[in-house]
């Protein structure tokens, strides 16, 4: 989704990297590669590529992600 | 079951063959419903016949498990799904386009074959079997009302509790001697592999996003390559949306037309029979512009269109495609304020069809759309109004 991105700037979405415990769930359920893992903890690579869709947040073991899309 | 040395004849039927051990036969333990099934004789399936039932037309045959008959799917789609689909894809009886959720098979899977997990929109179903040609496994198709994997996984019918139902009222464990289950990646938004795993035993590894990744999945011993774990918006996924966005806009579209008419009418003394035909007809030509500059062009050319903004993407196409209206208005229209008004409305229409757009792109955020709702829906309303203004003025 290189030539397809939305607006910059504009996701709620959060990562307490405190919390990451480096299972690397988020990394295989974000449909747009955000996340990537860099010693053994989730980094935010792409930020602007989230859609808010929450599948991070829903499989997040220790819940070190947020997300709040609001209405929409 | 009949023992199968009766039949020598047709011992083609490799599912009858007995295992033997020092003197011990273990039957397979889901083996098919009649020896004659193997070669997809139709006389098998009628054993099956139910008054008041039909067989579905994707059901090749059944074969039986500890847990009764479970029907075997056909990888191949019939006429009759193709064309439903075409319907489907232009937005004709889509709300009610499903398949009984439950257990299915395909092939010929056994206690060590995988389960695939999807939703009962037939057009998901579809998608998937006809990509498991060669392939045994089970399915267990989830209750997500008629609504495809994402759509559902966002809407909470593709969840965690529905998958543990369906595990649970189909006895898995007694269907397969594993504890896994392979959910499409876009269901993850609804089910927490962690919850399954808690309430269930079975563990949830997350399949690829497309259903025609799963060959290659599976074969890459259930490891998505990080291209099947990303989504796509090709131009051919875009076109493909277009006719349900064009038919759910069309009953606003034809009371908007016949508002169009009657307005039309309005002008110097009485109302006017031929005015109101020929202005009428120039504005519906605008309207149904505004409607192929959003709802189509806009979709189509999405990317080659400047602006990362749905209502500016809708603003440039219809700028272009407005000018079609224009072009035929010179009979109908006297004065720039005609022209004008016509050019105005068509951009708006589809400016909001643009934006309206968002809500079925695989890659804009809700935050990113209200952003964009907030800045655009005043200028769409002021742009209309002027409009309106324009047209009536040009009237006289």
């Amino acid at each position: 989704m290189k030539e397809l991105r939305y607006l910059d700037d504009v996701s709620s979405l959060v990562l307490d990297k405190d919390k990451c415990i480096g299972c690397g769930l988020c990394t295989e359920v974000c449909p747009h590669s955000v996340f990537e893992m860099q010693h053994q903890k989730a980094h935010l690579v792409d930020f602007n590529a989230c859609m808010e869709c929450g599948a991070c947040v829903t499989n997040c073991p220790t819940d070190a992600i947020m997300v709040n899309p609001g209405v929409g | 079951m009949d023992t199968p040395e009766k039949f020598n004849a047709n011992d083609s039927a490799p599912n009858n063959t007995l295992i033997t051990t020092d003197g011990i036969g273990i039957r397979n333990s889901m083996d098919e419903i009649a020896p004659c099934c193997s070669n997809e004789n139709d006389n098998c399936l009628a054993a099956h016949e139910k008054p008041g039932y039909l067989l579905c037309s994707y059901v090749k045959r059944l074969i039986n498990t500890k847990l009764g008959p479970v029907p075997v799917i056909k990888a191949e789609l019939g006429k009759d799904d193709i064309f439903s689909t075409f319907y489907v894809r232009c937005g004709i009886r889509r709300h009610r386009y499903t398949v009984s959720p439950g257990l299915y098979a395909i092939g010929n899977p056994d206690a060590d074959s995988e389960v695939l997990v999807t939703a009962n929109f037939k057009l998901t179903f579809d998608m998937l079997r006809k990509e498991l040609d060669g392939i045994n496994a089970w399915i267990l198709v989830l209750d997500t009302k008629g609504v495809n994997v994402w759509c559902a996984a966002g809407k909470g019918t593709f969840s965690t509790r529905e998958l543990v139902k369906r595990i649970t009222d189909n006895h898995l464990e007694k269907i397969v001697n594993h504890k896994r289950v392979i959910v499409p990646q876009l269901g993850a938004t609804g089910v927490s592999a962690r919850d399954v795993k808690k309430q269930s035993r079975f563990r949830v590894i997350y399949g690829p996003v497309r259903a025609s990744d799963i060959r290659a999945f599976l074969k890459n011993d259930k490891k998505a390559e990080k291209q099947m774990r990303q989504v796509t918006f090709t131009m051919y996924e875009r076109f493909i949306l277009t006719p349900v966005e064009i038919q759910t806009i069309l009953k606003p579209a034809l009371i908007t037309a016949l508002v169009l008419l009657l307005l039309a009418g309005i002008g110097p003394g009485i109302f006017l029979f031929s005015s109101a035909l020929q202005r009428g007809g120039v504005s519906i030509l605008a309207l149904a512009a505004g409607i192929f500059a959003g709802a189509f062009v806009t979709s189509v050319l999405l990317p080659f269109l400047p602006s990362r903004k749905f209502a500016l993407k809708g603003i440039i196409a219809g700028s272009i495609v407005a000018l079609i209206p224009i072009l035929f208005a010179a009979s109908a229209v006297n004065g720039l304020a005609g022209y004008l008004a016509l050019f105005l409305f068509s951009v708006t229409i589809s400016s909001y069809l643009a934006m309206n757009f968002t809500g079925a792109t695989p890659f804009t955020s809700p935050s990113g759309v209200e952003k964009e709702m907030k800045q655009y829906i005043p200028v769409q309303l002021a742009s209309l109004v002027t409009s309106f203004g324009l047209w009536i003025y040009s009237a006289f």
